[in-house]
Formats: structure tokens, sequence, C-alpha cells
């Protein structure tokens, strides 16, 4: 039977288990689940099995297999991998193989994990339901006929139906938080520059972080200590000795102080049943030891507005070089400008356009000032405001997502109210701090709703803990 | 109001390599202006004594020895690419100099 | 012809230089840094610019950097950042350039030529791009039907170094250049080879009525390939400036292209409107702060520079300012000059930089060779001037000497004994050649003796022609001179 991926983990280092039994466990709920919910670009099975039984002959030899022996994960589709595609969800990079593999795809498989699938995702991470995505969107396996979130909506939704107790996504703006939230699994997003981002393809620089899925918090530890961690092969990651966080998620939150974030928890928009988890949540923290008081982060409501100005940014610079010369789509031109235009003409969908639009014109001549430049300056705001805050706290709750999983559709048309599912998840990211959803209960039609833990830099220790209390506390 | 007019938009697709139809044109025309409207809240803010961040990590000096690595297998390399001439990536004529 | 003392007009010129530097790797990554590869065999997912690929920063590049601020007084601020200039060209394998525009890593220094400063503005860090071979219509980019792109040079650290206007003549221009490829070669940041494109001058040139303190409209000119071509397009740039002026024209802002086989240079097909490059801090790099520790230890280091090269062979060798300048701008040749004095046996430095200001650099500019790999060492060098202080060998002969030496692995010893060369100077030997050919020639002897000054010159040519018919040229001239005024000017 499936289990956490701690329990496969332990069984299969020990012998109990094989790890080819275990994958072909999981392929059978892919294979089951998957025509329906298309949470996934292309699973691969046959790599997966012969990677299970590599690992079960070196478990036969008396080696170590790591700390995810055995365990299944899939990958968002826009973590290289070499020799197989990493299409990020798009018609421009439709069956590219990269020749190397992103670093956290590496450490994860050294530490035993099998990978098994390339989830769907928004065009090149950029949306809030995976609807963006060039191959069709996913479904939410609690509802089918609603998303389920973006833009990691198919490494959410997989690990939510089943394929695997592990997956990675990216969060970008609250890409890893906010499916995780409307799928009822764990999300986090590590502090930047915890986790390296070599072989992410970028989306916007300076606010992209790869962080784990789980079914519990416990798993997610585990997945976020093998990824977590130095890598010289990208210039933010922060170095150092850092302590693991499995080890310590049980430390429970006596004497903490916990700050409800105003701005976040009563923004105009947040459904009633989502605040009323936020406010639970809250009371069961005080119950385990916790004080709970609410707390401004004043700055946090030009968050969204920063974002929309600084990542579109980023991503238009990151996305030009997917101009039909090296690798990807070509459509032809009677010279290189021309090529170059229609290849990304065709080649990139709506949304995507949009934001390289938009970036272009925040960075142009006379405009950098006013719309790139003053976000940037918000951000410096927004730092701040969170750093008086946790002079008094030492973390904070919010919602992850201001609605549970909308039908897929809804909001499609108006691009302003797609990106307000953020409101919530961007300051973290504009911070460079840890955040984190767990499931907390279900609002309308038994739709998962996730509760937003906050930490400051390098604060997932407690950030953990906590998570861990709350999930106890619904169980 | 943030008034994006056609002619924006269209040197904009320009800059951003971007072939766009009219209806793209006039999409992207009323969307900018919308999301732009929204952002002018961020354009509005008194940040005179605020430094921007580009960077939410104190890092400085991250740097790498002089060493040589393995570079890339050619073949590997001009795999992926769409049209190939003697070991060099091909395109058609450039027209302007950068 | 220097056309600013002669019209009413003064040019103001400002040059950007950017250079390669001379690391053993690219800027962002491991590939090697290495002129004449394979096309695309050095190249990896961060030089290629491959989705997921990030940049890190090469410690040796910013070494470097640091070390061409120490030898021209730039100012180093506490802080630099990387930015990206974007804009869309097939040899940018990102369609963006991590270059520096705000906080440079260096600013505000200056070099001195001639006793004039020439402001420095700034020297920064940036990536190189590809190359671009041009296919069809004679290679020239407008005629091409396609063109192919080989990106082993994409990442390649460059410096770029822009002057301030202070510019005023195609010479001084030139010196400039000379001055930096000099300095960069004495800390090794480059070989600075404009020939080969280590080193590649962009110029900016305006002129403006002579006494106005306004500056002009600046046209960029590019497509200089060395110290000549640089000079003759300013010059043809400048005159075509006053000449545009002269008759009621304005000058337009662009960027021209010098053409070596017409001598002019030509407007480059203009683009619609100016550059937008859309700069913003590159968030892929943390910012640079150079420690102290590294400065000081930068300084502790330095090299002797050019300046005090010139100034030390000048006190240590008595040699003119001219041969000094001449000597440390050839690249290695003052280390070639240096290391031959170092073994003379005799003769002097002078004799030493003679020869190498005159014949062996000659041979250098011709042959392209640099001096570590001339087949004649510094050692042998000094040979051939010992052996002409001794007088085995006349001046004459050791160019002929040299000549051969410049160009065949063989000792000045081995080729004046295979030749036979060995220069008579033999008092007695030659006192009775002398004695002979008065003997044989009474009557021009005596007009020798009788005639003025005219005649005496001419006689003493006949004589020391016949001296070295009898000696087949070896006969040591300074020797026979003086034994032929012995001889004839006494009354025997």
């Amino acid at each position: 039977m499936t289990g956490t991926a701690l329990e496969l983990a332990a069984a299969v280092r020990a012998g109990d288990r094989s790890a080819v039994d275990v994958v072909e466990e999981y392929l059978a709920v892919v294979a089951a689940r998957e025509p329906e919910l298309h949470a996934c670009n292309l699973v691969t099975g046959d790599s997966a099995r012969a990677a299970a039984a590599a690992l079960d002959a070196a478990v036969a030899r008396g080696e170590d297999p790591g700390p995810l022996a055995g365990v299944p994960i899939v990958l968002k589709d826009n973590l290289c991998t070499r020799g197989v595609p990493t299409t990020c969800s798009s018609r421009i990079l439709e069956g590219w193989c990269p020749p190397y593999t992103a670093t956290v795809v590496e450490r994860v498989v050294a530490a035993g994990a099998i990978p098994i699938a390339k989830t769907n995702l928004d065009e090149f991470a950029m949306g809030s339901s995976t609807e963006n995505s060039a191959f069709g969107p996913t479904r939410n396996p609690r509802d089918p006929s609603r998303v389920p979130g973006g833009s990691s909506g198919g490494s959410a939704a997989a690990v939510a139906a089943g394929y695997a107790p592990l997956g990675l996504g990216s969060d970008t703006g609250g890409s890893i938080r906010q499916p995780a939230a409307l799928c009822g699994v764990v999300g986090v997003k590590p502090t930047y520059g915890l986790v390296s981002r070599f072989g992410l393809v970028a989306f916007a620089s300076s606010l992209d972080q790869i962080g784990p899925f789980a079914a519990t918090v416990a798993d997610a530890a585990l997945l976020l200590d093998v990824i977590a961690g130095h890598d010289a092969a990208d210039s933010t990651s922060i170095s150092g000795v850092r302590e693991r966080v499995l080890p310590v998620i049980d430390g429970g939150v006596d004497g903490l102080r916990v700050g409800i974030v105003e701005e976040l928890t009563d923004a105009e928009g947040i459904q009633p049943e989502v605040v009323a988890a936020v406010e639970t949540a809250s009371r069961a923290l005080e119950q385990a030891g916790a004080t709970v008081d609410r707390v401004s982060i004043p700055s946090a409501v030009y968050g969204l507005s920063a974002y929309y100005l600084i990542a579109p940014a980023e991503a238009s610079s990151n996305l030009a070089r997917y101009d039909g010369v090296r690798y990807g789509l070509r459509v032809d031109g009677e010279d290189v400008a021309t090529m170059n235009a229609r290849t990304r003409g065709s080649g990139f969908g709506p949304e995507v356009k949009r934001r390289i639009m938009l970036g272009t014109y925040a960075l142009s001549a006379g405009y950098y000032d006013a719309y790139y430049g003053q976000a940037q300056r918000v951000r410096t705001l927004i730092i701040r405001d969170f750093a008086r805050a946790y002079e008094h706290f030492d973390v904070l709750l919010s919602p992850t997502s201001p609605t549970v999983a909308f039908e897929l559709g809804a909001k499609t048309t108006d691009p302003l109210a797609m990106y307000l599912s953020d409101i919530c998840t961007i300051p973290s990211n504009l911070a460079g701090h840890p955040a984190m959803s767990v499931p907390y209960g279900t609002g309308e039609g038994g739709l998962p709703i996730g509760v937003q833990v906050l930490a400051p830099a390098l604060g997932e220790p407690v950030m953990f803990r906590t998570a861990r209390v709350l999930e106890r506390s619904v169980a | 109001m943030a008034q994006l007019i056609r002619a924006n938009v269209e040197h904009v697709a320009r800059l951003a390599r971007l072939a766009l139809d009219d209806d793209e044109i006039e999409q992207f025309t009323r969307d900018l202006g919308v999301i732009l409207d929204h952002a002018q809240q961020v354009a509005g803010l008194d940040t005179r004594d605020v430094a921007p961040t580009a960077h939410p990590l104190p890092l400085v000096n991250v740097l790498r020895p002089d060493e040589p690595h393995r570079s890339l297998d050619r073949d590997e390399v001009l795999a992926m690419a769409p049209d190939v001439q003697d070991g060099r990536f091909r395109v058609p004529r450039i027209l302007d100099a950068p | 012809m220097s056309l600013d003392v002669t019209t009413d007009y003064e040019p103001v010129m400002g040059l950007e230089v950017h250079v390669e530097l001379a690391t053993a790797t690219k800027l962002f990554c491991g590939c090697a840094n290495e002129f004449g590869a394979e096309p695309n065999t050095h190249v990896c997912p961060v030089c290629l610019g491959l989705p997921g690929s990030l940049p890190v920063l090469n410690a040796q590049a910013v070494e470097l950097v640091l070390r061409f601020a120490e030898a021209v007084n730039l100012h180093v601020p506490a802080r630099s950042i990387f930015s990206r200039k974007n804009y869309f060209y097939p040899d940018m394998p990102k369609d963006y350039q991590i270059s520096q525009y705000e906080e440079p890593i260096t600013v505000d220094g200056w070099i001195e030529i001639d006793g004039t400063r020439i402001g420095i503005e700034r020297a920064h860090l940036e990536e190189d791009t590809g190359k671009t071979m041009h296919v069809g219509g004679g290679g020239r980019i407008h005629e091409a039907t396609s063109s192919l792109v080989d990106y082993n040079r994409a990442g390649v650290p460059l410096m770029e170094i822009v002057s301030r206007p202070d510019i005023r003549s195609a010479e001084q221009a030139r010196a400039y250049v000379s001055e930096l490829r000099a300095v960069l070669l004495a800390i090794g940041a480059s070989d600075g080879k404009l020939e080969e494109g280590s080193m590649r001058v962009d110029a900016n040139v305006s002129v403006r009525p002579r006494g106005s303190s306004e500056l002009g409209v600046k046209v960029e000119i590019k497509n200089m390939n060395s110290l000549r071509s640089l000079g003759r397009a300013i010059d043809s740039e400048i005159e075509r400036q006053i000449g545009a002026l002269a008759a009621g024209e304005r000058i337009v802002q662009e960027t021209r292209h010098w053409n070596e086989a017409d001598g002019r240079t030509h407007s480059m097909r203009s683009k619609e409107g100016s550059s937008d490059y859309r700069y913003f801090p590159e968030p892929d790099l943390v910012p640079i702060a150079p420690t102290d520790e590294m400065r000081e230890r930068i300084r502790a280091a330095m090299p002797e520079l050019p300046a005090a090269r010139r100034e030390r062979l000048v006190a240590e060798w008595g040699i003119g300012e001219t041969d000094a300048r001449v000597l440390v701008a050839a690249p290695g040749l003052a280390a070639y000059a240096e290391a031959a004095v170092l073994v003379l046996t005799d003769g002097t430095p002078r004799d030493v930089v003679n020869w190498c200001t005159g014949d062996v650099l000659a041979h250098l500019n011709e042959s392209g060779l640099s001096p570590e790999v001339l087949p004649l060492a510094p050692d042998g060098l000094a040979e051939l001037v010992g052996l002409v202080a001794g007088g085995a060998l006349s001046r004459n002969q050791a160019k002929d000497v040299l000549d051969e030496c410049l160009r065949e692995p063989k000792r000045p010893k081995q080729v004046v004994e295979e030749r036979g060369l060995a220069q008579v100077s033999d008092v007695g030997e030659l006192g009775a050649v002398i004695d002979a050919i008065i003997a044989a020639n009474p009557a021009d002897a005596d007009e020798y003796r009788n005639g003025d000054d005219k005649v005496r010159k001419k006689k003493r040519g006949f004589f020391m022609g016949e001296a070295m018919k009898a000696t087949r040229g070896q006969g040591n001239p300074q020797l026979l001179t003086r034994l032929l005024d012995e001889r004839l000017g006494n009354d025997s």
C-alpha cells in the first residue's frame, strides 16, 4: 500500500519493500487517473522502472541508497532533465531535451528518489490555474471541473491524486503554495537562495524558488533537507551550514509569538470560510502554547502591483533567449528579426506574451523609474515592514489563496482577476522569506483550504514546527 | 489613467520581437492599460529615501576560480539547433547591425 | 597632415577600447577562453544561455580589472553591480548581454600621454558575444543570404575602457591606444592584439570651432584594426566633418564604418531610432565589493609600468626618450632588450637599443612575430653587439648577419664563420695594405697632400674604396681611416 515518503524510504532501505514494486504501484495510480486529470506532460515509466531496479540492486549489495530511497517523485516540467523533454508547457520548447540536469533533480536522484513524471504547469510558470499550459489544463483531483491552481498545478494535483508522495514545483508569486492550498497538500516556498536555481528555467530570477510538495509536513521537510544547501553553480545560493528541518519539526509552538497578517487576512475578496480557517488555525496554535495577535504589514497591499511590474520585467529579459536560433521552435522569416518575431509570436501563448509586453514596457526608456525602479523600492518597504513585524512575532499566519479552487474558465477572461489569486503569497517572494501552505479543512463543496505560515529568512525550522502543530490539530 | 495607445504597443512588440496580429495588439493595448492602472498605486508612493532592492540576499563577492570545466560535446549542442552549417548555427540574413 | 593646426576647428575625441582579458576561462563559466578553436567546441549551458543556466563570476577577471585600475589611477567604488543590456542579435545567446551600467567596477582614472592627461571615465567588465560569418554576397552583412554563428567567443571576459573626450589628434589617439596596450601587457591583463581582435577600438569624433567650450555632434567610428588605420580613419573623419561644416551642413550623429580600401568612413545603415537597452540590475549575480585586502595585495604586486620602465631605461642606459618610448611600446621588445643587456660582455646598452629599435623592430613589424619567438634569442643579440664592439665585425656586416639570424636559428658567430666575414682589425696588416695603395697611387697621394678640404675628402674616399677592395670588404673602416690619415698626413 502507498504510504508517506518517510515510511516508504525506510521500508526500501531496510529491504522490506522493493523499489520496483513501489514504482509499479504508483505508476498504476498514474495510469488510472491521468486520462482525466492531465497532471503530466510526460510519464517517464521506463526510466523509473530501470532506476528502481538499480536501486534495489544497490540495497542488495548493502549500499545506502539515501534518505529518499525508492520514493517516486514528480518534477515540474520547468526543471531541466538531461535527455528528457523539458517544455515549460510551451510550444516554443516542445520536444526540447536539455543537455544537462537541474541541481535539485541531481540531488533528489542521488538521495534515491525515482522521478516518474514531468508535470504540467502554466506556460513558463506564468499563471495561477495551469490553464495557460499550451498542452491543455490540469484538473483538480478533488473536483475535476475545477482548477488545481498554478503555476505548479501539475505537481500539486499529482501529489494530491496519489501519483507520488513527493513533488517539486517552483514558486515566484505563489506557484507552489496556491496550488497546494487548492489541491489539499503541503507546499513550501523556501527562503530565497536556500535551494539552487541552476536548471530551473527562469521566470523572474529575483523571485523564483524551487520547493517541495508532499501530503504531510514531515515528508515536505524530508524533501527540503535533500534539496536545500549551497550550489556553486548558482551565485544567489546561500552558503554556510544550516540546520536540517526534519529533526526539529516536532518541537512544538510553546511560547511562540504568532501574528495574523491583517492586510492579507482582511483583504477584499477573501472567502469567509478561508478567513474562518485562519482563525481556527490560530486558536489551535494558542491551544498548543503560542500567543496569537494581529499584526500589520502596511506595504503588503502594494505587493501585487510591485510584483506585476518586477516579475514581468525580469521575465521579459529571461524569455528573450527563445528566438529560434539555437534550440526550440523556429518559424522561418526572410531575415533574422522577422524569424525571431514570428517564432515568438507563434511559440508563446497569450499570457506569456502579455507579461513580456508588460515587462518590456516597464523597463523601457522613460518608464523605468516610475515602474520597475519604483517597484524595487516598494520591495524595500515590504522588507522593512516584515522586519518590524518579526521584532515582535516569530511566525505569521494568513490565508494562502483568497478562494478555494475555482472552475476551469472562471477567470481566464480577466487577467487582473487571475492575478488577485496571488495577493497573500506574493509578499514572501518579494521579501525573499520562506512560507508554506498547510491543508486546513474544507470549504464550499468540500474543497480544500490552505493556511499559510510565514517566517523570516532562514526561519524554516520554526515555520515547519508551526505547520506540524496545525497539521496535527486538523487530523 | 495609463494612456496606452496602439503605437506604444506596436513599439514594445518590436522591442520584444513579438509578431502580433491586429486582434492581439488591440487586446494587449486594453490589458496593459488596465494592469498599468493598477500598478499606478506603486508609482504614486513616496519613496524618496528608500533604496531599491534588487536582491533579497545580502551576498557579495561570489566568485569562482579561473579553472576550466568540460564543455559540451559539439554534436549534442548542434543537435538541438533548428539549422546548422559547417558546425555553426545558421540564421536568415541579418538586416541591422546591433 | 595634422588638420587641427591648420584650420579654425579643433577635433574633440574619445575612445572606447574593448579588451579581451587573458583569463583561462570565460567570464561566467569554465569554458576555455581560447582563440581559434573549432566552432562551438568551447560552449556549455551557461555561455550558450540555455534555459535554466546561471552565471558565476570569474575571480581572475575581477583581479585583472583591479590591477588595471591601480595602473591608471582609477577609483574603485565600494560596491559595483552587473546589469543586463537587452537587445536581440544572433550572436547573443541570451539576447541580453551581462555588462555594467550604473555602478561599474572602476571610474575616474587617467593616463599620461606626452605630458597630457587623458581622462578615463570608466573601465568595466562585460561578456563578449559570439562571432557571426555572413554567407553569400561577398561576406558582407548587407548582401548576405544567411549568417553562421560560432559561440566560442560568447562569454569571453571583456574590459571596456571609456576615455573622456580629451583626445585632440589622431596622433594622440594612437599614442593613447599604444600606451594602454603597453600597460595591459605589463600587468598581464591582455595580449592587446588589435589585428586579432583581442583589443578593439571605437572612436567618437567631433569637431568644434577653436576656442569653443561646447561639444560638437559626435560620430562613432568603427572597424579600425590597427594603429595605422586608427590614425587614418580619425584624420579622414575630422576632414569630413570640417568639410561638411564649412559647406554649411550639419553633422549627423551616427555610426560610421572605416573602409581601409577607399580610405573613407561610410555611414552604416541606420536603425529606426536609437536603441533602448532597458538596462536593469542583473538578478542572477550579486554585487562586487572589493576588499581592502584584495586591493592592498594587488598594489603590492604591481609590476613595473611602462612610464616607470621608460624612465628607468633612460636613466640606466642613457638612451633618449624617443627610443625608450619605442622600446616600451612594442610588445615584448623592452624585455628582449633587457635580457640582452643582462648578458652583454662587450658593447653598451645603447648599442642593444639601437639594434632593437631599428632592424629588430622592423623585422617584427614586417613578420608579425613577437620577440619571444624570434630565432635570435637575446643572448644572441648580445653576442652580435659584442662582435661589433670588439671590432670583429663592421656595422654593415653586422646588419647582414642580424638579418640572417632573425630568420634562421643560427648564432651570429656561426654566420660570421660560415660567410668568412671576420673583420680585419690588425693594425699591422691594414697598415701594410694602406702603404701598398699609397705607393701604387703616388699622384693621388700628392693631390691629397696639396689639395683643399674638398679634394682631400674626394681622395680619401678613393683610397678607402681601394682599401676595401683590397681587403674584400673586411677591413675595419675606422681603423683604415685612421691609418690612411696617418700615412697620408705625414710627409714621409
